[in-house]
């Protein structure tokens, strides 16, 4: 299942300190602390609501941190947003785009907002990578589930991202099309060096995707390390068995009736 | 501030343009309706005007001007709605994008729509009633742009509303202008609202715009005074939104 040993570096180029996020009373993010190496996948994992959606968008910028450091590429995140983000993009599920533009009008949108430049040439490229020529110049209205997904990884990587958020990107795909993508994945890894973090919820995509995992639950890191390590510690051989062990564990000073 | 990120977040609205009718008979048949109806509503009036002269052009006058301050905020407050009813301010909001680069577009985005507008309602205005809003003059620019200043800055603060308290103060993007008119003074003059109203009117930079709208009918003579009020004015709701924006006001989406 395990893909080969992935060509990351030493060197962090994602680093994140004590990260935290109240939201009044509610804390989601609880003092998020790690590194994602040049060309290693991430994995983050965790029950809903456990704070992946929000620690992403924090390290998008999307969210102001209640406490905690974020710094990419060797810059801190709130000084050099700009910059940061003209070489990061991310994938979601969640995320729409506008419904009446065609496919390939949201890709040079997409294309004109990073300033690149070979627009056509690089949106040729992408739109047969992910297979999008039967839908190409369709209103994104009109698109499937699966379809949207697709628009939603083309725009990722169109700008040639140095560091790729994607949260369950392939949860409305057909196994055929995940499979091409997580391919498409690996192989934009193995070539440029792209460096990821990966949300799922499925167990065996993230064992086969990840260098190493990392577990949140209730806003905190509860487990990290690679997929076998961590189900060497839980005394599992099923990643899925583990998942559902730290999901179901009581949280440290919650008491059983 | 990048010209290619503006350039990117226009050609989005542009594309919408070139197959949403709707959108289109809003830039031209909503304005040349409104022109017309008003219009012969002024000219059955002016039937009965003996004692008030000049009274088609103040009221066609105000009418186009009116549109100017309408337009500019939709302008402004539309296109972002637009974002939100496709989902889109994560895609945006995650880039390189600055509020300042989001607001520039926005805001031209809104002078092409005034410009779009007063195209139709000027070309009607003078077709149907024979009425030329030129005959302001040279003050007629300052007034315009007057008017777009203040509707981009109600367009604004309608913006940051939905941004701090999400859709369900939506509706404010077509409510709020109008929270604005009984003190814009825009068909009557400031002196037929009670005193402590006209305190109040006095604050808003349109009121001086239709107010020197007058002067320049009634007297044929330059505003600087109101045209002054409204300038500084509009300087203060400026900096006002530099403020907000500053303090991460106006991005702080659902939060």
């Amino acid at each position: 299942m395990k893909s080969s040993l992935s060509p990351f570096s030493a060197d962090p180029i994602v680093q994140v300190r004590n990260l935290t996020k109240r939201f009044g009373d509610f804390t989601a993010v609880d003092g998020v602390s790690f590194d994602i190496r040049q060309g290693e996948i991430l994995g983050l994992l965790g029950p809903n609501g456990a704070g992946k959606t929000t620690t992403i968008q924090m390290l998008l910028g999307l969210i102001t941190p209640t406490a905690g450091e974020i710094s990419m590429f060797g810059l801190p995140f709130d000084r050099h947003r700009e910059e940061i983000l003209g070489r990061v993009n991310f994938s979601s599920t969640y995320v729409s785009m506008p419904q009446a533009l065609t496919v390939e009008e949201n890709l040079r949108v997409i294309a004109k907002l990073y300033g690149m430049d070979r627009v056509t040439a690089r949106i040729d490229d992408i739109v047969k990578r992910l297979e999008m020529e039967e839908f190409r110049t369709k209103i994104t209205r009109k698109l499937s589930s699966g379809q949207m997904t697709r628009l939603s990884l083309a725009k990722a990587f169109l700008t040639e991202p140095k560091v790729l958020f994607l949260d369950e990107p392939t949860a409305s795909l057909d196994p055929d099309i995940a499979h091409k993508t997580r391919a498409l994945i690996k192989e934009i890894r193995r070539s440029t060096g792209l460096t990821v973090l990966y949300t799922s919820h499925n167990m065996r995509e993230m064992e086969e995707m990840s260098d190493r995992i990392i577990f949140l639950q209730r806003g905190r890191i509860v487990a990290e390390g690679t997929a076998a390590a961590i189900k060497a510690v839980y005394g599992e051989t099923d990643l899925e068995d583990v998942f559902l062990k730290l999901a179901r564990a009581t949280p440290p000073g919650v008491k059983h009736p | 501030m990048k010209l290619h990120r503006i350039a990117a977040l226009l050609s989005r609205h542009l594309y919408l343009y070139k197959r949403s009718f709707p959108r289109v008979l809003e830039i031209v048949y909503w304005p040349f309706v409104d022109l017309l109806i008003w219009g012969f509503i002024t000219l059955y009036l002016a039937q009965f005007k003996a004692a008030l002269p000049n009274f088609v052009l103040f009221f066609l006058g105000a009418l186009i001007l009116w549109d100017v301050l309408f337009r500019a905020q939709q302008g402004i407050t539309i296109s972002f709605l637009e974002e939100i009813w496709s989902r889109n301010l994560m895609n945006l909001f995650a880039s390189p994008l600055t509020t300042g680069e989001f607001l520039a577009a926005t805001m031209i985005l809104s002078m092409s729509k005034v410009l779009a507008v007063s195209c139709v309602t000027v070309l009607a205005a003078l077709a149907f009633y024979s009425f030329n809003i030129f005959v302001l003059g040279v003050s007629l620019i300052p007034f315009v742009l007057n008017l777009v200043i203040a509707g981009w800055c109600i367009g604004v603060l309608t913006t940051g509303l939905i941004m701090r308290y999400g859709q369900e103060v939506e509706v404010l993007a077509w409510g709020m202008v109008f929270l604005f008119q009984p003190i814009s003074c825009v068909f009557y003059p400031l002196s037929v609202l009670p005193d402590w109203l006209q305190a109040i009117a006095r604050l808003n930079p349109a009121t001086h715009v239709f107010e020197g709208m007058r002067a320049v009918i009634t007297a044929g003579a330059f505003p600087a005074h109101e045209l002054a009020w409204a300038v500084g004015l509009n300087l203060l709701f400026h900096m006002m939104f530099a403020a907000c924006k500053d303090k991460g006001l106006l991005v702080r989406v659902g939060e």
